[in-house]
């Protein structure tokens, strides 16, 4: 039940990331979450999205090479301290985060979203659930 | 079995050859005397006359022809014969400077046509196969050589030329092309696009692919061998020799053998012009002693190069050599360092990276700057940043290690590197020296 995010290798010029959501535009899909790692010559956008199918798919059409990356989702209490108890259950758990990111709005506006890229999803998924703290799945996100 | 297009020539005795050699040197010698003013003055000028060289062993006595020479010779300097018996030019490509223009007898197109049908049976051509001529056909000699030799072997020849993917890759398919004659950068395209549109080496009809022209690393050969499903045979030549099959390669695919009943093979040093001993790296020099319109005595063609008289699997009995380590004249020099982009592109397909790179040299505040641009691919690509880096390092170490000389290196999105139907652009120097 992990969420799949789609990673793009772009160049860091100007332009790029216009030319890639373009091609996304163009073909409707809808982004749900994003977020970029870049270094002095190029980036790695990280996209969660409405469709993963037609979004790989066009990708791959347009010439950008990308893979497909598990992650964690995870809906957190939008109030002091809700990602601190998060990252304490994954502490406790010995669960090392490569990286996160967030994103705020949609439908369950009580919460706020994470993004969490760990080595064993699954791992982090049973000691989340164990904790009350509420796991998203991919259509979930698609909903959210 | 290894079958032979002229099996009493390729196998000849070492004696029968050398006694070809030297009896057809001696009458070519002869010959550009008498008819080759610009050869007289340039042999007067040593102090020689054709009395002079009796023999293969009198070779190293005679002058250099260079380049330059058939510049300054231009268009008609060393033309051999009346023009009325001359019957085709062809031209260089330019890739080194003004074109050069190479003159044929009748007599000379055939010869250089056996030569090319000596190349394709050596990988495996006869009369049942299909062989698609996918180099460019016009000036360049090489769709016009080919193409000759594939009728002499008596394949039914597609003579697509260069370019228009999608249509040689319609021909091979649709008319079961086994054998694939282009650049092997051309290859190596035809490859990856049968690649993506979703083609296994199974479904490719061919079974052999001769390629030359450019260089390219026994790497990349593994590379076209495994994406078209074929064995690469690499052939060798050049257009003021005659065109491709001076040189081709047999089952051994350990060298290509010099068809020495036409060319004289020395290796000498680039520097000094010193014949080196057996053996040796150096630059190879050719002698034509059956050209009749346009013969070449000690021609330097600025290939790096080793020459090889061990007994070769095959059969066949003329010396081999080695795929050209580069040129002395692509050579960059950069932060007075010798750099030859073939070691380049072994470092890279060593680390897994594609043959799809480009070279930029530039100079910033007097310091030469070497940035090596590669295409990212999907095999490459991963999420982890670091994992990215990491293969990054280790690729500038191996090419410090293999240059002696920091390199950048830059990934670039797929397909963003211009590829070409002819000869890849792989250095571009923007140095004003």
């Amino acid at each position: 039940m992990s969420i799949k995010q789609i990673s793009i290798f772009v160049e860091n010029k100007p332009g790029a990331l216009y030319g890639l959501t373009g091609v996304l535009a163009q073909n409707k899909v809808d982004l749900r979450a994003l977020s970029l790692a870049e270094t002095s010559e190029f980036g790695i956008v990280r996209l969660i999205v409405n469709d993963v199918y037609k979004a790989t798919t066009v990708l791959k059409d347009a010439g950008y090479v990308h893979s497909i990356t598990p992650v964690v989702g995870v809906a957190i209490p939008d109030v002091p301290g809700g990602l601190n108890r998060v990252l304490q259950v994954l502490a406790n758990a010995k669960i090392n985060v490569e990286y996160m990111y967030a994103f705020l709005g949609g439908r369950l506006s009580d919460s706020a979203y994470m993004i969490f890229r760990v080595q064993d999803v699954e791992a982090a998924q049973k000691a989340l659930a164990q904790q009350k703290i509420q796991v998203l799945d991919q259509d979930q996100m698609t909903g959210v | 079995m290894e079958r032979y297009y002229q099996p009493e020539i390729e196998c000849a005795s070492r004696e029968q050859i050398r006694a070809w050699q030297d009896e057809r040197l001696v009458k070519q010698v002869r010959n550009v005397w008498d008819n080759v003013p610009y050869y007289r003055k340039k042999m007067e000028a040593k102090g020689l006359t054709p009395d002079d060289i009796k023999g293969v062993d009198d070779l190293h006595k005679l002058p250099f022809v260079t380049k330059a020479d058939l510049r300054e010779a231009y268009p008609y300097g060393l033309v051999a014969r009346p023009l009325k018996d001359c019957v085709r030019i062809q031209s260089t490509s330019g890739t080194t400077g003004k074109r050069v223009v190479a003159f044929y007898t009748q007599h000379d197109i055939d010869l250089w046509e056996d030569c090319c049908a000596r190349a394709i049976v050596a990988a495996g051509g006869t009369n049942e196969d299909v062989c698609q001529v996918s180099y460019g056909y016009g000036l360049f000699t090489g769709g016009p050589g080919l193409n000759g030799g594939s009728h002499k072997v008596g394949c039914l020849t597609i003579p697509t030329s260069s370019g228009n993917t999608e249509r040689q890759i319609m021909f091979i398919r649709d008319l079961s092309a086994t054998i694939l004659c282009c650049t092997p950068s051309y290859a190596a395209y035809i490859g990856e696009t049968m690649k993506e549109m979703g083609l296994t080496p199974d479904q490719i009809p061919l079974k052999a692919g001769i390629f030359g022209a450019e260089a390219w690393s026994e790497e990349m050969r593994q590379d076209i061998q495994n994406v078209l499903g074929i064995k690469a045979y690499d052939i060798y030549g050049l257009t003021e020799l005659s065109g491709p099959g001076v040189a081709f390669e047999c089952s051994a695919q350990t060298g290509m053998h010099i068809n020495e009943d036409h060319f004289i093979a020395e290796i000498i040093d680039p520097e000094t012009g010193e014949v080196l001993p057996e053996g040796s790296k150096g630059e190879l020099v050719f002698t034509s002693i059956t050209k009749e319109a346009f013969p070449l005595l000690r021609y330097r063609t600025r290939d790096i190069c080793m020459l090889s008289h061990e007994k070769c699997s095959c059969g066949r009995t003329h010396v081999k050599m080695c795929k050209p380590m580069g040129r002395s004249d692509d050579m960059l020099i950069i932060r007075g360092v010798n750099v030859f982009p073939s070691q380049i592109e072994t470092v890279l397909l060593n680390h897994g990276y594609p043959a799809n790179y480009q070279i930029i040299v530039d100079r910033v505040k007097s310091t030469d700057t070497l940035d090596v641009q590669v295409e990212m691919t999907p095999e490459m690509f991963t999420d982890n940043l670091g994992e990215i880096d990491r293969r990054q390092k280790e690729l500038v170490a191996g090419l410090r290690s293999m240059l002696g000389l920091a390199a950048k290196v830059t990934l670039v999105a797929p397909k963003s590197i211009v590829r070409s139907e002819g000869k890849a652009v792989r250095v571009i120097d923007k140095r004003k020296i």
